[in-house]
């Protein structure tokens, strides 16, 4: 086993309107890997990305229980600096949402407010973010038109570059294919390979095939509990729980 | 086609275009009434700095420059204390509590000007009087104050509807790349909303410069023209308070009349500038604006 970059220990969430969308998660998220939850909608899924950079902190919570170790540190502790935390732990939501602003100034904006002043070293590092996504060829020489003006695909390799600027550690990606084409997602899950010395993932796929095909580790999540969690393989061809094997080869879901 | 169908499209065909032909009527008889004091009064009178019309002095520079002074300092009290309250509920306030003041905004909103006017003269301008130490409350200032409190409430009303109108994506994608709540409110969200909020200030704007009751009764109606800082605590008369108070007097077809209604135009043009001026600053410079890059 590698690193554990992040530790989830009996980690319960439950909103205010009675939705109680994780029972109890004990998991591990290995460093340097890309590592995947998956598992029907409504798994719980969502809710455990948003609880990793504390999004869920502008949801209606009704409590948070247990604990979430990055490096050691329990980001649920109230003392914890949200910003910078989000700074660490980026997200890629589900529909590219480009921020009502120029290419460049989508991926600027996270470094200005972060407080770089130097316009030369932004420059430098919207350019390094877009190419590491695979989008600087196609829009070099368009950086000041607005973002929605990008194609679907593009938006959401936008997405991920601005989240790449920050240099975070963990990178977070929910459904991040689920409305891109198969060539945007081939880019997206190219990138995840290539990119994994780097940052640790954590991706919720949008289909089982995809799950499949980039988990390095994986973990089977049902109705807010985690059922089972190999390596990927493992998890895949030889499930040793019986929901495990029956979601994968489509009894239901 | 079937007949009933015709007959419908006919109707609101009808009703559409005579709205547009009220409106035309309007204007016509606007400048027919108004333009013919150019005959009777050269535009070198006009543009003199009395208005005395007992003694055939037209001069319309004072009323223009009461309205101005009026109408930009209650602007300058009002958008402050206007955007700051729909960014206040629209951004900052609790659920509840934006519950409670939303609608009691929209309550200020209804409030007679006249009423306003009343509070004026009894309540704000004897406070400006022994306040400032001046001879009178009734002074531009005082109906600066009044037109804000008259224009708040439409202009957090309209801004907060645009800044509700922000999708909440937008602000989620900005949390998650590390952004305070306040550099979110200052460069996603305003910017994105710059269209509704400019739109309220020109209605504002609009609501302050053809605002006449509340204004007649507290800025003590001399028409001075504006003479430096003391013009502020001084009395002072707009156009649509001369138009209010004086038409009512006035022979029908006399030069007073008829220079009347050339304010009534004046007016009608000014808040044509702002219309013009608020929709074509709201459109944002569309470069690439529709096209799919790939």
């Amino acid at each position: 086993m590698s690193d554990i970059k992040i530790s989830i220990r009996d980690l319960h969430v439950r909103y205010k309107d009675g939705k109680y969308p994780l029972r109890g998660i004990t998991m591990d998220i290995i460093a340097n890997k890309t590592n995947v939850v998956f598992g029907p909608a409504g798994g719980g899924k969502s809710t455990l990305i948003r609880v990793l950079n504390r999004l869920i902190d502008l949801s209606d919570v009704e409590d948070i229980k247990g604990e979430v170790l990055l490096d050691g540190v329990n980001i649920l502790a109230p003392e914890i600096d949200v910003i910078e935390l989000r700074r660490r732990v980026g997200v890629v939501f589900s529909r590219p949402i480009p921020l009502p602003l120029t290419i460049f100034e989508n991926i600027s904006f996270g470094l200005e407010v972060a407080g770089e002043k130097d316009k030369r070293k932004i420059a430098r590092k919207v350019e390094h973010a877009l190419r590491q996504a695979v989008l600087w060829d196609e829009i070099y020489d368009r950086l000041d038109y607005p973002a929605s003006s990008l194609s679907g695909g593009q938006q959401q390799r936008l997405c991920l570059a601005r989240v790449l600027a920050l240099e975070p550690e963990v990178i977070l990606l929910d459904e991040p294919t689920s409305a891109l084409d198969p060539v945007s997602t081939a880019k997206i899950e190219d990138f995840l390979k290539i990119a994994e010395k780097d940052y640790t993932f954590l991706l919720a796929p949008h289909n089982q095939q995809q799950a499949a095909r980039v988990a390095d580790y994986a973990a089977f999540f049902l109705q807010g509990k985690l059922v089972e969690y190999a390596v990927g393989e493992e998890l895949f061809f030889n499930p040793k729980k019986k929901e495990t094997s029956d979601y994968i080869q489509g009894r239901f879901g | 086609m079937k007949k009933t169908e015709k007959w419908i499209t006919n109707t609101i065909r009808i009703a559409g275009s005579s709205s547009i032909f009220f409106v035309m009527m309007i204007f016509i008889f606007l400048m027919r009434e108004g333009i013919p004091a150019l005959h009777d009064v050269s535009i070198g009178r006009l543009l003199s700095k009395r208005w005395y019309p007992i003694e055939d002095l037209y001069g319309i520079l004072p009323l223009i420059s009461g309205s101005l002074i009026v109408t930009i300092t209650s602007m300058v009290i009002a958008l402050p204390f206007g955007l700051g309250t729909a960014i206040y509920i629209g951004e900052i306030a609790p659920q509840g509590v934006k519950e409670i003041l939303k609608p009691l905004v929209e309550v200020l909103a209804g409030i007679p000007s006249v009423v306003l006017g009343f509070i004026g003269i009894l309540v704000l301008s004897p406070l400006m009087r022994t306040g400032l130490n001046l001879p009178t409350g009734l002074t531009a200032l005082t109906g600066a104050i009044l037109l804000a409190l008259i224009s708040i409430p439409t202009i957090v009303s309209i801004a907060e509807d645009a800044l509700y109108a922000v999708p909440a994506s937008y602000r989620e994608a900005a949390y998650a790349l590390g952004a305070t709540q306040w550099q979110i409110i200052w460069q996603i969200v305003l910017p994105a909303a710059r269209s509704g909020i400019l739109n309220a200030v020109m209605l504002g704007v609009g609501r302050s410069l053809g605002e006449t009751m509340a204004v007649m009764m507290v800025t003590g109606n001399a028409p001075t023209l504006f003479s430096g800082l003391e013009a502020f605590i001084s009395p002072v008369r707009t156009m649509t308070a001369t138009i209010a108070s004086e038409m009512g007097e006035v022979a029908s077809g006399s030069t007073h009349y008829r220079i009347l209604f050339f304010i009534g135009i004046i007016l009608f043009f000014f808040s044509l500038i702002i219309n013009v001026a608020s929709s074509s600053l709201s459109v944002r410079p569309k470069r690439g604006k529709d096209q799919v890059v790939s």
